[in-house]
């Protein structure tokens, strides 16, 4: 839509990158999210949209449960083979411009289900923006993706992103058993 | 303490009765699948057994024996509160032709572990009210659980999508180490059987 409004004459079409900023930061606070929970994962999505964690802070929290109405696809645990049909439709159900995120390991990866049964990585079914590792992922990770992804739409790209895993700050300082046998020093030192 | 259902049963079926076992109360007797309803109705309704729960119903494959599948049978009273796991050994070399009666009739819950069954390992019920594939698609050929059936082979619904489609790499190793998981499959990087079928 944005490439429709350029000034007459004007080469490096300025109002049309302004328009499109705009358009990504009103996008990226406006997200209405379809959840797709299918797994163990739900657990922690619900700890997500909680009061705790809370993902209304970033403008993503309204869920509809119409892919129509929809803009970020959710994929929250497993998908089986059988699975496979609906998460495709419901996807192809959504208008554009849509996303989706891959929460945990199982939708990123097909996670440990080495078999017969699961889709490995629901890319080999839509189109993934990010993939959120983790089994399941802190709500902290979620959130990291959840800002890479509105990174993403504010900036346009469309190019797959992975969250990098947080240091967690209560066992930065241990050091693991198998370290302190061998004499390494425990890091802590008062 | 079921020690005396296993006599019960020896008593009554005689040669029937293949084989027992019985072990700190975990009592099992394999018995000739041919009898397999009429060895299920008595020990439901004979007042000395009274099984009235059925437990479990489940198979298993062991592909160096003949016949291959066991079907197994857990059964419970509540009311003398003793149980027994029934086994009955059914199917050829290749599993096929596996078939034993339904206990359906006798115990409703039996319904969904006799599909599960079939689904899994191929076994036939006969006289089952609905015996379609309960957790598997109607398009999956073969029996998962088969020890015979190859452990990356997968049949996907829909086709996936193909690399240059995407413009990024799809196929990923699985997130464990050489020394976790099992030994096959997408750990080795012999992701090729992943996509389209366990022929490699
Ligand atoms: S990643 Fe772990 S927690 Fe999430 S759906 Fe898979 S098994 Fe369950």
């Amino acid at each position: 839509m944005g490439e429709l409004i350029t000034l007459q004459g004007s080469e490096q079409g300025f109002v049309t990158t302004r328009v499109n900023d705009l358009l990504g930061w009103a996008r990226k606070y406006s997200l209405f999210a379809y959840p797709f929970v299918t797994a163990c994962c739900g657990m922690e999505f619900m700890a997500l949209a909680s009061p705790r964690f809370d993902i209304s802070r970033f403008g993503a929290e309204a869920p509809r449960f119409s892919p129509r109405q929809a803009d970020l696809l959710w994929v929250v645990g497993t998908i089986s083979q059988r699975q496979a049909p609906v998460l495709r439709r419901i996807y192809e159900q959504m208008m554009e411009p849509k996303w989706v995120l891959a929460f945990g390991t199982c939708a990123s990866t097909g996670g440990f289900y080495d078999n017969y049964t699961t889709v490995a990585g629901i890319d080999k079914l839509v189109p993934t923006d990010v993939y959120i590792p983790g089994c399941p992922p802190r709500p902290e990770a979620v959130i990291d993706g959840l800002l890479l992804l509105q990174d993403k739409i504010a900036s346009g790209d469309r190019t797959p992103g992975v969250v990098k895993p947080r240091e967690d700050p209560v066992s930065r300082d241990l050091v693991p058993l198998r370290k302190k046998r061998e004499g390494a020093p425990t890091g802590r030192t008062s | 303490m079921s020690e005396r259902l296993l006599a019960k049963l020896r008593e009554r079926f005689g040669a029937s009765v293949l084989e027992t076992h019985s072990h700190l109360g975990d009592d099992t007797a394999v018995v000739d699948p041919a009898r397999w309803k009429e060895i299920c109705a008595f020990l439901r309704d004979d007042p000395a057994c009274d099984m009235q729960m059925l437990v479990d119903l489940c198979g298993a494959d062991y592909p160096d024996r003949t016949p291959r599948l066991e079907v197994v049978l857990h059964l419970y009273s509540i009311a003398r509160r003793h149980r027994l796991r029934l086994k009955a050994r059914v199917g050829d070399e290749d599993a096929e032709g596996a078939e034993i009666d339904s206990v359906v009739d006798l115990w409703q819950g039996a319904n969904w572990f006799e599909r599960e069954t079939y689904d899994m390992f191929g076994v036939k019920f006969r006289g089952h009210p609905d015996l379609r594939r309960i957790l598997m698609y109607p398009e999956f050929e073969g029996h998962p659980l088969l020890k015979t059936y190859p452990a990356n082979k997968t049949q996907p619904l829909v086709a996936y999508r193909t690399e240059e489609e995407a413009g990024v790499p799809l196929e990923k190793l699985a997130p464990f180490g050489d020394d976790e998981g099992m030994s096959f499959g997408r750990k080795n990087g012999d992701a090729t059987g992943d996509a389209t079928n366990g022929e490699a």
